[in-house]
């Protein structure tokens, strides 16, 4: 085991810098200059601020600069937050972000694999029925939608939760609701469909003529070897939530790191665009590493270390 | 453990609900504005207000800035030697009186005395090396500050030389025409006299900075609520980044006895629809409406809207063989139907214009708007006929009977609907037309636009400073934003005369008439709409003062009364 994540941090590293640099030169491609009111800037005054934050240089020098302030821990200051540090913008946003993000994902699991195993231990009733309904509508409705129409019954015309802003639990709530959504209906289907053919499977069969309890054989067998398709579909969905929840964090006044991101490219904030994608990789890298070496631990036939013992 | 899977329970309920409430509910919205807030109505309201800006402030550095809310905000906190009062016009700030003004070997000098009570906000004086030290700091080409056009502007000696690269007094700030004679005079020497000369003083970039604190925090200064000191009605007491910034009434400031709020917070929201809702809720006093929200509004008590001095046109590039044609540009000029877009499309307080210089944004030596002379623009008695039989004379002066145009605009989603909207228009009524929309995002739009590679584009354009030039000399010939390669040797000596006559009166008379040549004559571009803003604004909010130029909005004289 040690070996195998060592060998996969070596891969990481390398993974992590081809982003690095595959952004970098994209980045330089983007059209325009990242100054904030470039339309009334005379050319002269461009040249001149270019040449001041050093957008002058051929790309190779900067690109050159870039990665040797990348390996030292410098990412730069954003040009639209004058002078500000991107690492201190990124830390004093990632909070937020990472709550909501977190808290959705635990909301939306729980429930999600409370749903699906309901619906899968009371097949065609009422509860499994409801359950896939709720599913439909999870996947099919946007979560900015479902934020929408909560903002207003909730929050206008019933009063029962505080519209927008990021200050205590209470305005958590209505957020973390709107992002789980997509989380309860992808994984309660899972969650069912894994169920009911885990349920037909022998050794179910076998479980209960030993004359073990129901109750056993669903935690002990069932839902252990259910739960191994879901692992893998939580590390497109983490990844989804890191990203995915900036139309959240716009509806609900949210000062989270989805808005940096997308304005960034917007306005050509350079040293902003580097740092929170390279951010945004390493966590992507990180969640993959982890679901990889999770699936060893649930299922040991899945061997991860060219079988060493 | 017990108490999360209780939430969970919740959270399934409220969805639940809330779909079933959504399925149930009727068109039931609307009523009245007034739930929620205390409903006190007591005399001494409490002298709160409640805010929200679309973006967050990118800089508190007077030469830095460039956006209007950082203006805005600068404009709360700090001052200038004037500041804009609730009729636009300059009144003084940290300037005790009016300026001495003594003619010497043909250039103005003005000289200021500052307030023995002006103060930054730790007790220490605003002195004449404060304003010195700032005006340097934006014009050297190390700091250089993307509004130092702006000491050229004003006719500052040498303001625009300095920043000029070869001349030879290029980054030479201390032959800037200002300095400070004492602690509290300071001397502005003029080359070129302008009417706006005071109000320019009230922009940003002739804030003061405190010399020895900037010094000190260095590249620190102004980017946190306690690296920077104020000398405004309003101090930072908070500043989250990202999130909003809250002011609080200045106490050092020397004309305190006229603020009477004592707190205001304001909360970055960009979703117009959360602004609403907020409004709805009493967690705001102010929001600003887009267009689909205004039927819903439109005829309550605190709806307003507000008309900006920003214009909408259309650039027509003369490279276009059939643009080139001024019959061809005509025709485009009288198709539009701009009471379809304000009205409809747009419907918030934006009005029709056929004419360049907005409506309701300065007036000149006779106490006129400027917009008095042709009030309803130009070709106003014209309209689809005209546009066709001009249409039909450009073709055959082009020999062509169809001709096919890119419609350069932006990715926005009004830009979009906007863009649409004129297609239909001139398709319609134009025949042998085709308009081909090339949408792109605002940063590639200005690459295209500026190497002129299109055929028609969208433009918009506000004012830098108080004056129809500021409007006009945009499209002199190769002008920086011409970009539709128009040229007019007539338009071009209106203009530059205009820019050097020293008697107002004639100088308004060569304006108006450089306007007449740009538009009646020459049909250079397509003027549509001057943007009007469609707000609300609770009605216990007294004395919030809107400008049309600088910074948007003054806090100073806000009042809560009957909260």
């Amino acid at each position: 085991m040690g070996r195998y994540i060592g060998g996969r941090v070596v891969s990481m590293v390398i993974t992590f810098l081809i982003i690095a640099s595959l952004t970098f030169f994209l980045m330089k491609l983007l059209p325009g200059t990242p100054f904030n009111n470039q339309e009334k800037l005379s050319d002269a005054q461009i040249v001149q601020l270019n040449e001041k934050y050093g957008l002058n240089d051929p790309v190779a020098v900067q690109y050159f600069n870039y990665m040797t302030n990348l390996l030292t821990g410098d990412l730069g200051v954003s040009f639209q937050q004058d002078g500000r540090q991107v690492s201190t913008i990124i830390s004093e946003r990632i909070g937020p972000s990472a709550y909501l993000g977190f808290q959705s994902l635990l909301v939306g699991t729980i429930l999600g694999l409370f749903l699906g195993i309901i619906a899968a231990l009371r097949h065609n009733s009422f509860w499994d029925y409801g359950t896939m309904v709720i599913a439909v509508l999870g996947i099919s409705i946007p979560s900015f939608v479902i934020a929408g129409l909560m903002q207003y019954w909730l929050g206008v015309k019933w009063q029962l939760l505080p519209v927008a802003y990021w200050d205590g639990f209470a305005y958590t709530i209505m957020p973390t609701i709107a992002i789980a959504s997509i989380v309860v209906a992808t994984i309660a289907r899972f969650m069912r469909t894994e169920m009911l053919e885990v349920l037909g499977q022998d050794y179910i069969v076998t479980a209960k003529a030993k004359g073990l309890s129901s109750t056993a054989v669903v935690i002990r067998h069932t839902i252990r070897n259910a739960s191994i398709p879901i692992i893998t579909i939580m590390g497109p969905l983490v990844v989804g939530l890191m990203t995915g929840t900036l139309v959240i964090e716009r509806i609900f006044v949210i000062p989270g790191l989805g808005e940096k991101f997308v304005n960034s490219i917007l306005t050509n904030d350079f040293p902003i665009i580097m740092g929170t994608t390279l951010f945004f990789s390493f966590l992507f890298i990180l969640v993959i590493l982890l679901v990889d070496i999770l699936y060893g631990i649930v299922d040991p036939r899945i061997r991860l270390a060219g079988g060493k013992e | 453990m017990k108490k999360s899977r209780w939430t969970l329970v919740l959270s399934l309920v409220l969805v639940l609900s809330m779909f079933l409430s959504a399925c149930g509910g009727g068109g039931s919205n609307g009523g009245n504005g007034n739930s929620g807030g205390d409903d006190g109505g007591s005399e001494s309201a409490k002298q709160e207000l409640n805010l929200t800006d679309s973006a967050e402030i990118p800089s508190m550095d007077t030469t830095q800035a460039t956006d209007t809310t950082s203006f805005k905000a600068m404009n709360q906190v700090f001052e200038g030697l004037y500041r804009l009062d609730k009729n636009n016009e300059p009144t003084l700030g940290v300037a005790a009186e009016e300026p001495q003004v003594e003619e010497k070997d043909g250039e103005t000098v003005y000289t200021f005395t500052l307030r023995e009570d002006a103060k930054w906000s730790d007790g220490s004086q605003v002195t004449a090396e404060d304003f010195i030290y700032a005006w340097h700091k934006a014009l050297h080409p190390d700091t250089l500050s993307p509004y130092a056009s702006m000491f050229g502007t004003a006719g500052i000696k040498n303001g625009n030389a300095i920043v000029t690269e070869g001349d030879p007094l290029y980054g030479k700030v201390e032959e800037l025409g200002a300095k400070a004679v004492d602690e509290k005079t300071l001397e502005i020497t003029i080359e070129k006299e302008t009417p706006y000369f005071k109000s320019l003083l009230t922009f940003a970039t002739f804030y003061p900075q405190p010399k020895a604190f900037a010094e000190e925090q260095a590249d620190k200064y102004a980017l946190e609520a306690d690296t920077m000191l104020y000398n405004g009605p309003f101090v930072f007491s908070e500043w989250n980044h990202g999130e909003g910034w809250n002011y609080k009434k200045n106490t050092e400031y020397w004309d305190a006895d006229v603020v009477s709020l004592e707190n205001i917070s304001v909360k970055v929201v960009q979703d117009v629809a959360t602004a609403v809702n907020l409004y709805e809720t009493g967690k705001i006093d102010r929001a600003g409406l887009s267009s689909d929200f205004v039927d819903q509004f439109k005829d309550r008590e605190d709806f307003n809207t507000i008309l900006e001095p920003t214009m909408f046109f259309l650039r027509m590039n003369q490279e276009n063989e059939a643009l080139a044609n001024k019959n061809v540009r005509k025709a485009l000029f009288l198709a539009y139907d701009r009471d379809g877009l304000v009205n409809v499309l747009l419907n918030n307080g934006s009005i029709a214009a056929k004419y360049f210089v907005p409506s309701d944004f300065v007036s000149g030596p006779n106490g006129d708007d400027f917009r008095k002379f042709a009030p309803e623009g130009f070709h106003a008695d014209m309209g689809e006929e005209e546009a066709k039989e001009a249409w039909k004379t450009g073709l055959e002066e082009i020999g062509k009977d169809s001709v096919e145009l890119e419609f350069l605009t932006t990715d926005s989603e009004l830009a979009s609907k906007i863009a649409e909207y004129a297609k239909e228009q001139y398709e319609s009524k134009l025949d042998g037309l085709t308009l081909t929309i090339n949408k792109q995002p605002w940063k590639q739009f200005l690459e295209l636009e500026d190497s002129g590679d299109f055929d028609i584009s969208t433009g918009g354009w506000g004012p830098d400073y108080p004056d129809p030039m500021t409007f006009l000399y945009m499209f002199e010939t190769d002008g920086a934003y011409n970009r539709m390669a128009y040229s007019s040797e007539k338009y071009d000596e209106l203009v530059s005369n205009a820019k050097n006559e020293t008697d107002p009166a004639k100088r308004w008379e060569m304006m108006q008439e450089a306007e007449k040549v740009l538009m009646e004559e020459d049909i250079a571009i397509v003027p549509t709409y001057q943007r009007g803003l469609a707000i609300l604004q609770k009605d216990y909010v007294q004395n919030y003062y809107v400008h049309p130029f600088g910074a948007d909005a003054s806090y100073k004289w806000i009042k809560i009364e009957g909260k």
